[in-house]
C-alpha cells in the first residue's frame, strides 16, 4: 500500500484548500475519522491551506503509521500544491475548483453552510451530477471519502473563453480574424 | 424706459427658466430613450489598429480569476490603455492583475499601458442591505471621480457590486455626452440556476451592451443573453 520495492514509501497527499475562512473544513479534516479514512484509502500525508481560520490543526511526522499532517495559512499561488496532490479537498471557490478540474486532480469539494447566501452549493452540485467531483458537506465529508470510487469521476474538459473574446470583438466593429 | 425694461425682465424671467428648464429634462429625455435605443446594437465597422480604453472591474474571490482568463484571449494591442479597478478591502486582484500585466511584458508584448486603481466598496459580502444604501453612495461618488478621470471605451465585468456604480456611470456619460462606451459583463461561472445582485441589476436594467452567461440554465431564463458554455 503505497511502498516501492526499495521500501521508500511513495508519497500520496492530500491537498486541504479553504480559501479565505472555513474552521468547519479544517476540524473535520483534521479529526481522526477523516484521517484514519484518508489513510485506509493510501494517502500518505495531508497538506492544509487554513486560511485566517482559529483552529490549528495538529502537526504529525506520520512516523507513527499515520498520516503526516502539515499546514499554512495561505500561499500566493496553491498551482504547485495542486500539482503534487493525489486529491484536493476545496472549499467552493470557482478558482481552485477550475485549477483543480484543468490539473485533471480529482476532487471533493465541501460547502459552507455558514455562509449566507449559499450560491456556490449551485455549482458544486451542477459540476457533482455532471460526475466531475464529489460534492459535501463537513458532517458527510468521511462518508464521502470512504465511498468515492475516483475512477467513476468525469474529466473535465477546460472551457475556453474566445467566443467571448469573438463576439466582442463583432460588438465593436472590429473585423473577423481571417 | 429703464423701468419698461426692468419690467419686461421680472415678468418673463420665470418664463424663461421654466422654458430653459424644460428644454433641458427634454433633451435629457431625449438623449436617454436614444441610449437605451443603441444600447445593444452593434457599433459601425472599424479598422483593426484601433484601440479602445479599457476599464476592467476585478472582484475577490473567483472573479480576478475569471477576468484574467477572458483577457488572455483578447487582443492586448486593441484594448488599451487598461484602467483595473477592484475594491480597497481586496488585496489580491490588483497585485493577480498586475502580474497579468508583467507576464505580457516578459512575454515580449509592446507597448503596454495599464494603471491600477482602487475603489470604495458598494457593500462587503454579507454586509446588511439595508446599510448598504450609504455604502453604495459614497462607492458611487468615488466611482464618478475615477470614472472622469478614465472615461473608458469599454467595460468589462463579471459580477462584483464594485461594477455597478461603475456601470451605471458609464451609462449617464452615454446620456450626457461625455464619453460613449460599450459594457459587457460575464456572469460569474459560479452562478448555474441564479443571477448574481450586480448581473440582474445590469439584465433588467438593460444597462450592459451584452450580457454573457456560462450555463444553460440561465439563458433559458435570461432569453436576452448570450450563452457562451464555461470559460474556465
Amino acid at each position: 500500500m503505497g511502498e516501492a520495492r526499495d521500501g521508500v514509501k511513495v508519497k500520496r497527499v492530500v491537498f486541504v484548500t479553504v480559501g479565505t475562512c472555513f474552521d468547519a473544513l479544517v476540524k473535520v479534516a483534521d479529526c481522526q475519522e477523516v484521517k484514519d479514512e484518508l489513510y485506509r484509502r493510501g494517502y500518505t500525508d495531508l497538506l492544509i491551506q487554513m486560511g485566517r481560520g482559529s483552529y490549528l490543526p495538529a502537526k504529525s511526522t506520520g512516523d507513527d503509521g499515520s498520516l503526516a499532517v502539515d499546514y499554512f495559512t495561505f500561499s500566493s499561488s496553491i498551482a504547485d500544491h495542486l500539482r503534487s496532490a493525489s486529491l484536493v479537498i476545496s472549499h467552493v471557490g470557482s478558482g481552485s475548483i477550475f485549477e483543480t478540474l484543468q490539473l485533471g486532480k480529482p476532487l471533493i469539494v465541501v460547502v459552507n453552510e455558514d455562509l449566507m447566501d449559499n450560491h456556490q452549493s449551485e455549482l458544486a452540485e451542477e459540476l457533482a451530477e455532471r460526475k466531475h467531483l464529489y460534492c459535501s458537506r463537513p458532517l458527510t465529508l468521511h462518508q464521502t471519502i470512504a465511498s468515492m470510487d475516483l475512477n467513476s469521476l468525469v474529466p473535465y474538459t477546460p472551457g475556453d473563453a474566445t467566443p467571448v473574446a469573438k463576439l466582442i470583438n463583432r460588438f465593436l466593429g472590429f473585423p473577423e480574424e481571417s | 424706459m429703464e423701468k419698461n425694461t426692468s419690467c419686461f425682465f421680472s415678468n418673463s424671467s420665470p418664463n424663461l427658466v421654466i422654458t430653459c428648464f424644460v428644454a433641458f429634462i427634454t433633451i435629457i429625455l431625449v438623449r436617454f430613450l436614444y441610449v437605451i435605443y443603441r444600447t445593444g446594437k452593434p457599433l459601425n465597422k472599424r479598422t483593426p489598429q484601433q484601440t479602445l480604453s479599457t476599464l476592467i472591474v476585478l472582484g475577490s474571490g473567483g472573479h480576478t480569476a475569471e477576468m484574467i482568463n477572458l483577457l488572455l484571449v483578447l487582443q492586448k494591442d486593441r484594448f488599451t490603455p487598461r484602467f483595473y479597478i477592484a475594491a480597497a478591502t481586496d488585496n489580491m486582484s490588483l497585485q493577480k492583475a498586475r502580474m497579468f500585466e508583467n507576464s505580457l511584458a516578459d512575454s515580449g508584448v509592446k507597448g503596454i499601458s495599464a494603471e491600477f486603481m482602487q475603489i470604495y466598496r458598494s457593500r462587503e459580502v454579507g454586509q446588511s442591505y439595508v446599510t448598504s444604501v450609504w455604502t453604495t453612495l459614497v462607492a458611487t461618488a468615488h466611482a464618478l471621480w475615477l470614472m472622469i478621470k478614465i472615461r473608458p471605451q469599454v467595460v468589462l465585468c463579471n459580477g462584483p457590486g464594485t461594477c455597478i456604480p461603475l456601470c451605471v456611470i458609464a451609462f449617464i456619460f452615454k446620456v450626457v455626452g461625455i464619453r460613449w462606451s460599450s459594457i459587457f459583463y460575464v456572469e460569474s461561472i459560479a452562478r448555474v440556476k441564479r443571477l448574481s445582485l450586480s448581473g440582474l441589476l445590469l439584465y433588467k436594467l438593460q444597462i450592459a451592451d451584452q450580457f454573457f452567461v456560462q450555463w444553460p440554465q440561465l439563458q433559458r431564463k435570461y432569453p436576452r443573453a448570450h450563452y457562451v458554455g464555461c470559460l474556465m
